[in-house]
């Protein structure tokens, strides 16, 4: 009848294991980031046959500073949603860590020490969390709605009706400056941070227990992988990569105000979701979020050029999310009717 | 779908809750104490709190949020969530807004009732993707949240509905006065009933239950899970919808983010009052205690004179509070992984 009505427990495991297949070119088709990389072929395709700039490298560099700070959260968050878990806070631990960085910026710390006390303030909102769902057992998306409130609060109690401005110039520089000219500086470190992701949850032993959790935090436990601490690992990496998000942002948009960073949580988890993670846990690599990533970057920038307004991109993203999940259920759906 | 994240690694505390529990420690009746409690303590500094009109003012601001939590809380039950209540409350509000600009000789009535048809059709949009396609609620709702928030925008050009639009009957409805009492209190106590009736005394709200406390054994009892989906979501929506009317009306204003982030407060509202994200847990009383509470805070922070900004800050505070003294009454057993002889495993409870 349908999967919820399946014999109870026994959580259907997205692997299997079995002999190796052979190599098969046609097979890369049936891979998500496959899927993804056609569509980003396609969005670029279109967009650059219609808008005559879209292709002018200087345009293109510019366009990467809309969404290399929410990139940089994706990263974490994939990880997070491969163990099951999720954050919700991340937009408000940026405006804690944005306004921690304004106070510290008046006390006269220079603009690497931003950096620290960034990801500081990052790191230990991510140990709140963390401990609250790993010591206490809360469901992560309860905890972080709560957090999520308390954070954004605590900042605009600090900001009040006021707003830090006045950032050091080299502030802006790493917000959007770019390195030797050409490659603007949080892609870059965008590209940096999603290479040692990719190399943590694909070649190291500590990705392959992600997966382990993701597909069963009650087996995982059973054969000896230490969830708890890997959960409260993730929320704090999480938790630092929204410090440094928030040092780029702040540093691009060259002030911190209450609304900073405003909605930015869906929009991340839409990104990750879109990039193949499933929500269910246990699948999902960070090729697909990098992917997911780029297609919405060059699909916001194409509608930027054309002059279309930003929140028709909303419903673009919406709808693509529903279909993406919709369609291949849709496909699918007769066979698992007959059941 | 096995959603992790929304479920507490603990068993549900239901098997303790029907086991004659003492009225003092079970949690609404505390919620409802901590609520009177608080009221006391912010009269206490400031007695016009403690004034009929401000009690009217109280229960005016609460409707709105008790009303979307009190189906809110019909959707956490069957462990799903409604994430797109507000986009929706926003779309049904600036599409009645637009029929009220454009035909203002209409009765308010009709105005009220497409409202609510509105939401329920795109709360029955959300129902036919959860229920039928088996999706996960998070990503449905998350997806169409989006979709409806960029419509109102598409179909208002962007720009205000302002009063000077709307006739005048329309926006009176919300703040008129039934027996003393505004139409919006009116509203929402009819919402709390219907509700209470529902969840407690119809076959409909008791298999709601069942689907959150065990899906798959739901299912073998003969429960029609998608079609009990489909109608919670589209309950939901059309909750939503009339919230949408009330909301724009009563603030005589419709713009693309009015009630931005709202969703959020209705969640807050459903866990402060004890109903467990992982499904089956939850009274109707909890979630308008949670409601409540939320409004009481918001309410009493201009009359204490204490800056606005603190609002979320606290409201942050009291949701992690609320969560942490849920989880503190099941504690216990946490390191142990194999059960104990003759007791029912602790550590399965986050799969299904």
């Amino acid at each position: 009848m349908s999967s919820m009505s399946e014999p109870a427990g026994a959580p259907r495991s997205r692997y299997r294991i079995d002999e190796k297949a052979r190599f098969h070119p046609r097979d890369l088709l049936r891979h998500w980031e496959a899927l993804l990389a056609v569509l980003l072929v396609l969005v670029c395709a279109v967009n650059g046959l219609l808008l005559p700039h879209f292709f002018d490298p200087y345009n293109l560099a510019d366009s990467t500073f809309n969404f290399s700070e929410k990139a940089m959260i994706a990263l974490p968050m994939a990880l997070l949603i491969i163990c099951r878990e999720i954050d919700i806070s991340v937009s408000a631990i940026i405006a804690l860590a944005s306004v921690a960085m304004g106070l510290a910026n008046q006390a006269g710390v220079p603009p690497l020490g931003l950096l620290l006390v960034a990801i500081a303030t990052g790191t230990a909102c991510g140990l709140l969390n963390g401990t609250l769902v790993t010591r206490l057992c809360l469901p992560s998306i309860v905890v972080t709605i709560g957090s999520m409130s308390l954070f954004r609060g605590l900042a605009s109690v600090v900001l009040g009706d006021q707003a830090f401005t006045q950032y050091p110039a080299e502030l802006g520089d790493w917000g959007q400056g770019y390195f030797f000219d050409v490659l603007p500086r949080p892609f870059v470190v965008w590209l940096l941070a999603a290479a040692m992701f990719a190399v943590l949850l694909h070649v190291t032993r500590w990705g392959r227990q992600l997966y382990a959790i993701g597909n069963s935090p009650v087996a995982a436990r059973f054969s000896g992988v230490a969830v708890d601490r890997y959960r409260l690992a993730l929320f704090v990496l999480t938790g630092a990569m929204a410090g440094l998000a928030a040092f780029f942002l702040t540093g691009r948009i060259g002030s911190t105000r209450p609304n900073i960073a405003m909605g930015w949580e869906l929009e991340i988890i839409t990104v990750v979701i879109l990039g193949g993670v499933s929500i269910a846990g246990g699948t999902g690599t960070i090729g697909g979020v990098m992917l997911s990533v780029l297609v919405m970057g060059m699909l916001t920038y194409g509608l930027a050029l054309a002059n279309i307004p930003g929140i028709i991109m909303t419903i673009v993203v919406g709808a693509l999310l529903l279909a993406t999940i919709a369609i291949p259920r849709l496909l699918r759906g007769k066979r698992a009717a007959g059941r | 779908m096995a959603l992790n994240f929304l479920i507490s690694r603990r068993a549900p505390a239901a098997a303790r809750r029907d086991a004659g529990e003492a009225l003092w420690r079970r949690r609404e009746p505390l919620l409802a104490l901590l609520t009177v409690v608080l009221i006391l303590l912010v009269g206490l500094r400031a007695p016009v709190f403690l004034s009929t009109q401000s009690m009217d003012n109280l229960l005016t601001d609460s409707a709105i949020t008790i009303m979307l939590a009190l189906t809110q809380m019909l959707v956490i039950l069957t462990r799903g969530i409604d994430l797109s209540v507000a986009s929706n409350l926003a779309l049904s509000g600036m599409m009645s807004a637009l029929l009220a600009m454009h035909f203002p000789v209409l009765p308010v009535g009709v105005f009220i009732l497409m409202a609510v048809v509105i939401g329920l059709l795109l709360g029955l949009l959300n129902g036919w993707l959860i229920g039928y396609l088996e999706l996960p609620p998070i990503v449905v709702t998350l997806g169409s949240m989006s979709v409806y928030r960029g419509m109102v925008f598409v179909l208002s050009g962007g720009a205000w509905v302002s009063s000077r639009n709307m006739p005048a009957d329309f926006v009176a409805f919300p703040l008129a006065r039934l027996g003393g009492l505004t139409h919006l209190v009116w509203l929402g106590a009819l919402a709390v009933v219907a509700i209470w009736f529902l969840a407690r005394h119809t076959r409909f709200g008791r298999d709601l239950y069942a689907i959150g406390n065990d899906p798959s054994a739901a299912a073998y009892v003969g429960i029609a899970s998608p079609a009990r989906l489909l109608w919670t979501y589209g309950l939901s929506g059309a909750m939503a919808g009339l919230a949408g009317y009330l909301w724009v009306a009563r603030y005589a204003v419709a713009y693309t983010e009015i009630a931005y982030g709202f969703e959020l407060t209705v969640i807050a509202a459903c866990v402060i009052g004890g109903i467990s994200i992982a499904g089956g847990v939850g009274q109707v009383s909890g979630a308008v205690l949670g409601a409540l509470f939320l409004s009481v805070i918001n309410n009493a922070l201009p009359i204490m004179r204490i800056s606005p900004f603190w609002q979320s800050a606290l409201t942050g505070m009291v949701i992690l509070c609320a969560v942490i003294l849920n989880a503190r009454g099941k504690q216990g057993g946490r390191k142990q992984i194999l059960p104990l002889h003759g007791q029912k495993s602790l550590t399965t409870g986050s799969t299904a």
